[in-house]
């Protein structure tokens, strides 16, 4: 294990220049009925006043409980068995009850993960900064409403006085980071630990947040500890790194340096996986000379896009498969009383999909492109326009003509937790669809299913399993699996690589890649990953509020964005400016 | 707000013509003759049955009985029992009591099984949650004239500290210990209730960063932990008014009170109409007024109810 290059820099420097936090072979386990389960296993990591540093790894990694054991903020049964944590010189797992609440807030403030589930939703936005800053002694009374104004607009809310009575759901999921930063920073602490503080924002919305959070933290002088399991994030944010890997430090020093050439096998893994980098090789061997391509294309991921990237550049030009005609979908909003209000959710959508091809839809929530993907299911109904599929208007079908039709068109889903029936066995969720349109018998199912798990990589024996039993990878690939049950045409991916971590959307995208050229499957992928769609699409639609602002093939978006909003996310995407290594 | 309780009070109107209509037919559909069974064995005078019949109007369609009901009471006019009483005068004696009953009942249920629940929930696993479990599991699979008997065996016969029976007057003091009789099984259910919503919302990321904002333990478990546990309780305690005022049944007759549960049973088992469906139209209408305030109280609790209305 590397120790972090900073300490040999303080040994140097001496006492003038002590860390801000310093943790030391830090142990945290969590209490179960078979004894403590160790989940941080011995983490040394060094932060000086005014520093970021990032910590790096996938989920399961130790990243967050390790930040958590900082402030005492463990879940259930977990608990520090070993280490010191040093905040200013004074070990922080020593403290009691009393004295670590006197540390959080004031000394260390917290930015947690998800806007959506840590505010309050019963009560108001104003109260909960406002509690926040009486707590810490900051102001009390009416300059505590003052104050609290201040925070928000700090924070970037700039109408925040108006809004002090309003809740949380009132607010979207943007806002409600700037509140929650607001809040983490109220009492100016030393140091704030920000737990993924964007991962559940849209691109464009992450970058302003996080350029706004380095501002602030460079004019209080807050040190910021980040956990991220984005590296292109990472570096971009943080002068230093710390990478993660079941619960132990496997790197750490200068972010550019991790980058640009990571020692360890698992930092390489990480370095190699992450899209938004992956992408640009891909691109670069387009255009290069074969024997240099070669030195890049060592994955398998990489061998298989590479191959079928050849392939789609000779694949002539057939008929549309799905050909979608000035479609427009608009929802009716309940307002007070009989009124409604009329959104126009997808306004004037064209464009088509050729058979065995990717077309991705790409843009932010809101930008109607999720219900793009339900307009082609059918799952919902459009409100004017035409789409076509294989010819045929799928507007009027009735019937077994619909039925055929679902047949053809599958749907995968984002969430591999929520789509799965916890009840069912795989088996049983594989089989489900060939049942509902009773297809073969009890015996020749149970073989499609064996088959089908074959197809995505799991063992046959998986389908005895249940869904709680598997890692979200797995579930996913059961949800694929599901899908092409039915032996369909086209595949519609509603977000369905984006709640993985990136080794494992890494190896779901090859499964996609491998799948499309084995079966000729169509995809239309939905997603505001615009580093995933360079991997695996051909061509791109890109929506805003409802229209299509852009399309054309990947390169052409990629390499010569004519729309600004295409330019806007294209430059959002972290880590895009960072050379990396391998 | 008062759109939202306008429309709320209309909706009453087509629940109680449709609870009394049901009621009334009921009633009506049971099997045997109400005005033969009160003269027993010796049957009367020819002649007599068929006057008193046609004083209750008993002789008519069942339409129009039910109409001539309703026509009657919005004139004030809740009918007479078969022995002469109008049973108006029955109400006012018999729903104080049961009123008194069931809100000492309520308050007792409301304060103790929340205090109870929330410690438990703080505490789960401890031995203080489990010992909560185990008597709440207990109080619920007991049944209530069990539990009754043995509160009126300890307390009235051998502690002597509350009178066995209530006398006719029922004040409050004396319908203290049928009240906890009365919401034993309810207290169960709102310490369980509590304890899992307590628990849950412990678990909750907004908890956590109460916790990281620097406030302390008692702010976090008052303010952000208990207001959000308290809407499902609030639920199940409406729901359980009306349910106190009906089912005191039991309660009411081992400690010989007279409410309405008594009154209502013997209605019920005469066929007497008319007080059989003045009682329940009653209920019908505390039970849908009681619904109504727990909803506005929801309103009160979860900001997001209140806009979405």
């Amino acid at each position: 294990m590397s120790q972090p290059v900073s300490e040999t820099v303080s040994l140097l420097e001496g006492e003038a220049n002590a860390p801000l936090l310093q943790i030391r072979d830090l142990e945290v386990g969590f209490e179960t009925q078979r004894g403590i389960v160790p989940a941080v296993r011995g983490v040394d990591l060094t932060l000086y006043a005014g520093q970021t540093l990032a910590i790096v790894g996938e989920s399961g990694s130790g990243k967050t409980t390790t930040a958590q054991a900082i402030i005492d903020l463990l879940p259930g049964t977990g608990k520090v068995t070993g280490g010191q944590i040093l905040f200013e010189g004074r070990d922080l797992t020593k403290l009691s009850a009393r004295e670590i609440q006197a540390v959080r807030g004031n000394d260390i403030g917290y930015v947690p993960q998800d806007p959506m589930s840590n505010l309050n939703p019963v009560w108001s936005i104003g109260f909960q900064v406002e509690e926040a800053i009486k707590a810490n002694n900051i102001a009390q009374g009416k300059e505590a409403r003052l104050r609290t104004i201040q925070v928000l607009k700090e924070a970037g809310l700039s109408d925040a006085a108006d809004r002090l009575k309003q809740y949380p759901h009132q607010f979207s999921g943007g806002m409600r980071q700037r509140v929650l930063i607001g809040i983490g920073l109220s009492s100016r602490p030393k140091l704030l630990i920000a737990d993924e503080p964007t991962s559940a924002l849209d691109v464009t919305v992450q970058r302003t947040i996080l350029d706004h959070l380095a501002t602030l933290t460079r004019d209080y002088g807050t040190s910021v500890l980040f956990i991220t399991h984005d590296l292109g994030l990472a570096a971009e944010r943080a002068e230093q790194l710390v990478v993660m890997y079941k619960g132990k430090v496997v790197e750490s020093g200068p972010s550019q340096e991790i980058l640009a050439n990571p020692k360890h096998p698992y930092t390489q893994r990480l370095v190699a996986a992450a899209p938004s980098l992956a992408s640009r090789r891909i691109q670069s061997v387009k255009h290069q000379a074969p024997d240099e391509a070669e030195i890049f294309s060592e994955g398998s991921l990489d061998d298989a896009l590479l191959a079928r990237a050849a392939e789609r550049e000779h694949a002539a030009p057939t008929k549309d498969l799905i050909s979608v005609k000035n479609v427009s979908k608009m929802y009716r909003i309940r307002k007070q009383g009989f009124r409604h209000d009329e959104l126009l959710a997808v306004n004037d959508v064209s464009f088509g999909v050729q058979k065995g091809t990717t077309t991705a839809i790409v843009g932010e929530s809101g930008s109607g492109k999720s219900t793009v993907a339900k307009l082609i299911l059918q799952l919902e109904s459009i409100t004017s326009g035409e789409i076509e599929f294989d010819g045929q208007d799928v507007a009027g079908l009735r019937g077994s003509e619909l039925l055929k039709f679902r047949r053809r068109v599958q749907p995968v889903f984002q969430d591999p937790y929520g789509s799965l029936d916890p009840q069912y066995s795989v088996g049983n969720t594989i089989a489900e669809p060939l049942l509902a349109h009773k297809i073969g018998t009890a015996k020749e199912r149970e073989a499609r299913v064996r088959e089908l798990l074959d197809q995505v990589s799991l063992p046959s024996a998986t389908r005895f399993r249940y869904p709680s039993e598997l890692s979200g990878g797995q579930r996913q690939r059961i949800a694929i699996a599901r899908a092409l049950a039915l032996k369909p045409d086209v595949l519609v991916l509603d977000e369905a690589v984006s709640a993985l971590d990136v080794l494992v959307q890494g190896q779901i995208l090859n499964l996609l890649t491998e799948l499309q050229t084995d079966l000729g499957l169509t995809y239309l992928f939905i997603t505001h990953d615009l580093a995933v769609v360079r991997l695996v699409a051909d061509n791109v639609c890109v929506m805003q509020k409802g229209r299509i602002v852009e399309a054309a093939t990947t390169d052409e978006v990629f390499d010569n964005p004519k729309e600004l909003y295409t330019q806007e996310l294209l430059a959002a995407i972290p880590g895009g400016d960072f050379e990396f290594g391998r | 707000m008062l759109w939202y309780t306008g429309k709320r009070i209309l909706q009453m109107i087509p629940v109680f013509f449709g609870a009394t209509f049901l009621i009334y037919f009921m009633v009506f559909s049971l099997p045997g003759d109400p005005i033969a069974a009160l003269y027993g064995d010796r049957p009367p005078a020819p002649g007599v049955i068929e006057i008193i019949r046609a004083e209750y109007n008993l002789d008519k369609p069942f339409i129009v009985q039910y109409f001539l009901y309703i026509a009657g009471l919005f004139q004030g006019d809740f009918g007479t029992t078969y022995s002469g009483r109008p049973v108006a005068d029955v109400m006012a004696q018999a729903f104080p009591i049961t009123f008194r009953l069931a809100m000492l009942a309520l308050a007792f249920e409301a304060f103790a099984g929340i205090l109870v629940g929330l410690i438990a929930g703080l505490r789960k696993g401890k031995l203080f949650d489990a010992t909560a479990l185990v008597v709440s599991l207990l109080l619920i699979s007991v049944p209530t004239f069990v539990v009754g008997f043995v509160l009126q065996l300890i307390f009235g016969v051998q502690l002597g500290w509350a009178r066995t029976t209530v006398s006719s007057a029922a004040p409050w003091g004396e319908l203290i210990l049928p009240a906890l009789v009365l919401a034993s099984v309810s207290f169960a259910y709102i310490v369980r209730l509590t304890r899992a919503s307590v628990a849950d919302n412990l678990n909750a990321d907004f908890v956590r960063t109460a916790t990281a904002k620097g406030l302390s333990r008692r702010r976090v478990v008052t303010v952000h932990v208990l207001r959000n546990s308290l809407v499902p309780v609030v639920t199940y305690l409406g729901v359980d008014l009306g349910s106190l005022m009906v089912g005191a049944i039991v309660t009411e007759g081992i400690f010989n009170i007279n409410g309405v549960g008594g009154v209502v049973y013997r209605a019920v088992t005469l066929g007497e109409g008319p007080t059989v469906v003045s009682f329940i139209a009653v209920m019908v209408i505390i039970f849908v007024v009681a619904n109504l305030l727990v909803d506005l109280l929801y309103a009160a609790l979860d900001p997001r109810i209140r806009y979405a209305k």
